[in-house]
């Protein structure tokens, strides 16, 4: 059974994205007001990212599996809430506050962020504390290219991030589950680790709302919770930040949460994880340190006792 | 209005009863048998979302937490209105034990897929494991007991005592749910509320019911 629906022609023949937005703005302007039933269709721009050696070569989920099979509370907590969900959300326009200790403070528009940044397929494997695994093809550019254009001022220490609190379109947000918004913390090196990426879409499409539209992040050696969704403030500090989960609960969620499978979660094992995707009868693997990332992220934590800073 | 209300309760319980009574076991074990196949078919087939797995097993779960609700229901539905499903309480019992042996085997054969290192860690270690195991084991013996040979060997005393059990395996089962999950989502913590009430009921009845002379002929109740 083919699950991935790939289009008929090449990506090159597509309109870029850019221009698709002018065009819609011209028609928009031209007061198509009969026509803005077509905002509501799937978008017809692709991403167009380019490859990267970043990416593993495990072959990713289809599109179907990474949209279907979500943790995004904010829209209920079973795993097919948020694709029933979060159509709710408006995520146009959108700003992003990005504040504290940096240069360039100010309430930035996505446009303006993703303006003149190259977007990068990078396929990642991910990991949730959860015990279950998926190979997701990101779209989207290094943390560390933001953080350098506002400009990180000297000092600071960590990135604090938030993500959108509307309860209007987040009806996840009605309920105290967890203490909204929810909110994620890096150490300031390893949020200018090259791997750590911002990303704006999965395959070539734009991000789907339920993962996290328009921006959120991605740090595949850690638990996918660390990859807060859907961020409305970037915040640069010398103090470390909260963190959701770990304020929910401290003992099982610290506030590094690197994959390591030596250290499990109170309630359960985190030596081995269960593929997404490939049926009943996918076997079962070993979680590998940092998710296999250990080569390229483990010096950020040398000297440094990973079952106490679990 | 109360009498009224009995009083219509106690028609429709004479008029059901009688058809109950008449009606046969066999459909009630193999109707409630159903889902497993249907849900294992959609799981192989996947048809069960991404994760088939945690869709079957947790599934399989929560229908032996509904089913030994049902059996413990039998009671307080024939106290309250006079309707009496006892016959098909052992269908209940026997078919929800089926399902938890479902459930377990789940786990270990496709869910953890006999990594015995970390299953034996599992049973020691993890106290939402050990808690389910514990249910497991306990429903065991009620199983293995209930037929009439049980009933006779046991005398009805002993057996109703034995069978006292089903409370300790319920609620050990809505804990073990209830700490799967994470955070504090609604539906485990009702299945937990539920079943505590559930017990409480069945306790202040059981000191009632011992006050009160049995009619000798009288089935074992619990």
């Amino acid at each position: 059974m083919q699950r991935i629906s790939r289009p008929a022609f090449k990506y090159s023949e597509v309109t870029p994205k850019r221009d698709w937005l002018n065009r819609r703005q011209i028609m928009a302007g031209a007061g198509g007001a009969a026509l803005s039933g077509l905002a509501g269709l799937p978008a017809l721009a692709k991403l167009n990212p380019v490859k990267s050696s970043y990416s593993t070569d495990a072959a990713p989920n289809s599109l179907e599996d990474i949209t279907t099979y979500n943790n995004f509370y904010e829209f209920g907590t079973g795993k097919q809430d948020p694709s029933r969900n979060a159509h709710t959300l408006n995520t146009s326009p959108w700003t992003v506050k990005i504040d504290g200790m940096v240069d360039k403070p100010g309430n930035y528009g996505f446009e303006d962020i993703v303006r003149g940044m190259t977007i990068e397929e990078r396929i990642y494997r991910l990991r949730c504390v959860e015990a279950w695994s998926m190979v997701i093809p990101w779209a989207g550019f290094q943390l560390s290219h933001l953080l350098n254009r506002v400009g990180v001022a000297s000092g600071a220490k960590y990135v604090a991030f938030e993500t959108l609190v509307r309860p209007s379109e987040m009806p996840g947000q009605n309920s105290r589950l967890l203490d909204w918004p929810y909110r994620e913390g890096l150490r300031l090196d390893e949020a200018m680790h090259p791997l750590t990426i911002l990303a704006t879409g999965i395959y070539d499409e734009e991000m789907p709302n339920q993962n996290g539209a328009p921006l959120r992040l991605v740090v595949p050696w850690k638990y996918g919770f660390k990859s807060i969704k859907s961020i409305v403030r970037i915040t640069l500090t010398d103090k470390q930040p909260l963190a959701t989960w770990n304020m929910q609960n401290p003992r099982e969620y610290g506030f590094y949460s690197n994959v390591n499978p030596a250290v499990d979660h109170p309630r359960w094992s985190q030596a081995s994880e269960r593929p997404i995707g490939a049926g009943l009868f996918a076997k079962r693997k070993k979680t590998l340190m940092f998710n296999g990332y250990g080569d390229q992220v483990a010096g950020l934590y040398a000297g440094m006792d990973l079952g106490k800073h679990y | 209005m109360a009498t009224a209300a009995s009083m219509t309760m106690a028609s429709v319980a004479a008029i059901l009863n009688p058809r109950l009574r008449k009606f046969p076991t066999w459909p009630v074990y193999l109707s409630l048998l159903v889902p497993a196949g249907v849900y294992f078919y959609w799981a192989v087939t996947n048809q069960l979302g991404a994760d088939p797995l945690q869709v079957l097993e947790r599934q399989l779960g929560k229908w032996t937490l509904q089913l030994l609700i049902l059996t413990l229901l039998v009671t307080p539905l024939r106290k309250w209105t006079g309707i009496s499903l006892l016959k098909f309480r052992r269908a209940f019992g026997l078919v929800a034990f089926t399902y938890v042996c479902l459930h377990l085997l789940t786990w270990l054969v496709l869910d953890k897929q006999f990594f015995w290192d970390e299953i034996l860690r599992d049973l020691y270690k993890r106290p939402y494991i050990i808690i389910g195991m514990t249910a497991f084991v306990v429903l065991v013996p009620l199983a293995v007991t209930s037929n009439n040979f049980s009933i006779r060997r046991l005398g009805g005393a002993a057996w109703n005592k034995l069978h006292r059990l089903a409370y300790v395996a319920i609620i050990l089962g809505a804990v073990h749910y209830m700490m799967v999950v994470k955070a504090w989502p609604l539906e485990p913590i009702l299945y937990v509320i539920g079943c505590v009430a559930l017990v409480m009921v069945r306790f202040r009845w059981g000191r009632i019911v011992k006050s009160v002379p049995r009619h000798p002929k009288s089935v074992p109740d619990t």
